[in-house]
């Protein structure tokens, strides 16, 4: 019969182990499931289409004429009212089905407005035969799934199978716009609620932060310096300067003070280039083949 | 003077035990307490979604069943096995709080598959009924119905997801700490498995066998 405590010897030392070389080991570790939780993200993102603008023709079906046509259409109604809509088509599915696809692509491309989720996705895969209109979660209960199945069975298909493609994605947004437009007020209201303000209340709190950050930090190295330089000497150590006695040597300041990480989020580039909004869908629309 | 000397002191003291806790606290969120129960109430509002989405759907039902009935009466059996699957699958309902427990969301899920697959029998029949295929509230239901099984499929793949997340959150490093040390009654939640019906091939019956 073994003693159960002879187990205890063999976990000590190893234990004891772990702890002298954890610092470089826990480190080897992190970066290892840092690199981990990051690969993946890049390889999904690899696969699907970059938004190049307002029609994503990778496909080829759409003539130039119809695809600026189109592009203008779009950026005006997206001016209107806010709502994204955009086309794009693609080559092939690579043997998945159009539904799961055409909601990645959409949430990857974050169609809509971050707030009001109102993007629509008009999805083509000509050598699959197959398209879907994919709506966002704040226009579902506008553009029903009813009305993008007329939309598909009524304009796309027909033209489609006659192989007009250009004819039948004009016709199809051109409804989509209709159907969207059919509660004007409602438009209207979208829009001015996502007006982009040329300097948006983001912008200002952060704008804000950083300062507060800045006088902190630099605000006593600046008082420590300044006044001797510019400042009027009293004593020693007791400079006056902008009518404000000065003390550097006295309560020397924590010095310390952090650099204030990269915080880049919330700044929407403001360049000419189309991107999303950052809103999201739930699958709401509908599919179909021809 | 006493009091001075008791009263400079005691300030002097609790200055830097502030600039501590203003620091520390921060800190503790960037150490990431934060992180479990983030995951967990990611993960619970991703299962309120995948509900909401398959109660969608039995609302539809109703309206759908009597729909058919009025131009398909005699295919009686496939329409009460769509209305009893509807009860059995409303039955079960499972809680934020019951996510835990795998049984009770395979019970859940084996409810709602038994639905799934009445529906698209009623489908499959209805094909046969050219009067009930033109209906426009027919169209109009089934392309609910499609909208909504496509929105059920986005909501589970989401809850998986985040399932996925919070049960990591539990078990991976730094993570882990938390979970030993503080959020001791977290367990991980119970996921989706792949329907048994979508692992076997389709099977194709041309009517040579009766009853199959």
């Amino acid at each position: 019969m073994q003693p159960p405590p002879s187990a205890l010897p063999d976990i000590s030392p190893s234990t004891g182990g772990i702890s002298v070389g954890a610092p470089r080991s826990y480190i080897a570790i992190l970066g290892f499931l840092l690199g981990f939780l990051l690969f993946p993200l890049t390889a999904f993102a690899a696969d699907l289409p970059a938004l190049t603008g307002r029609v994503v023709d990778n496909a080829g079906i759409i003539d130039a004429g119809t695809k600026a046509a189109l592009s203008q259409k779009l950026a005006d109604f997206e001016t209107k009212g806010s709502d994204q809509i955009v086309v794009a088509t693609i080559s092939s599915l690579a043997g998945e089905e159009i539904e799961p696809y055409a909601n990645r692509l959409f949430r990857f491309w974050k169609l809509g407005q971050a707030k009001e989720n109102n993007g629509v996705l008009l999805l083509v895969a000509p050598n699959d035969r197959k398209m879907r209109i994919e709506v966002g979660y704040g226009l579902e209960g506008t553009l029903t799934d009813l009305h993008t199945k007329l939309i598909i069975e009524n304009d796309m298909v027909p033209a489609f199978r006659a192989g007009d493609f250009s004819g039948g994605i004009s016709k199809a947004v051109d409804d989509i716009v209709m159907v969207l437009e059919g509660n004007p007020e409602e438009l209207v209201a979208r829009g001015k609620r996502n007006e982009q303000a040329p300097f948006n209340t983001d912008n200002l709190f952060f704008a804000v932060f950083v300062s507060i950050w800045l006088i902190i930090v630099f605000g006593s190295i600046a008082a420590s310096i300044l006044p001797p330089i510019f400042g009027q000497k009293l004593g020693p150590g007791r400079y006056r300067w902008l009518g404000m006695t000065f003390e550097p040597g006295r309560r020397s300041s924590s010095g310390g003070g952090w650099s204030s990480g990269s915080s880049g989020g919330g700044w929407s580039s403001g360049g000419g280039g189309f991107s999303g909004g950052g809103g999201s869908s739930g699958g709401g629309g509908s599919s179909g083949s021809w | 003077m006493l009091a001075q000397r008791l009263a400079r002191p005691s300030t002097f003291r609790t200055l830097p035990a502030f600039l501590m806790m203003a620091i520390v606290l921060p800190l503790l969120a960037g150490c990431g307490y934060n992180t479990i129960p983030t995951a967990e109430e990611n993960a619970k509002a991703a299962w309120s979604e995948v509900l909401n989405q398959y109660q969608r759907r039995a609302d539809l039902i109703p309206n759908l069943v009597e729909t058919v009935k009025g131009y398909a009466s005699h295919e009686k059996d496939t329409l009460d096995a769509v209305v009893e699957a509807r009860a059995k699958a409303t039955q079960i309902t499972v809680t934020p709080e019951t996510l835990k427990d795998p049984e009770a969301l395979k019970k859940f899920q084996d409810a709602q598959a038994g639905l799934t697959s009445a529906l698209s029998r009623l489908i499959a029949v209805s094909e046969a009924y050219p009067d009930l295929k033109a209906n426009q509230n027919f169209l109009a239901l089934q392309a609910q119905l499609e909208g909504t099984e496509n929105r059920i499929a986005v909501a589970r793949r989401d809850y998986i997801q985040a399932v996925r997340d919070y049960n990591l959150t539990l078990k991976t490093f730094p993570s882990v700490l938390w979970a030993t040390f503080w959020f001791r009654g977290n367990e991980p939640f119970a996921n989706f498995t792949v329907d048994e019906d979508k692992m076997q091939p389709p099977k194709v019956d041309f009517g040579t066998k009766q009853g199959g």
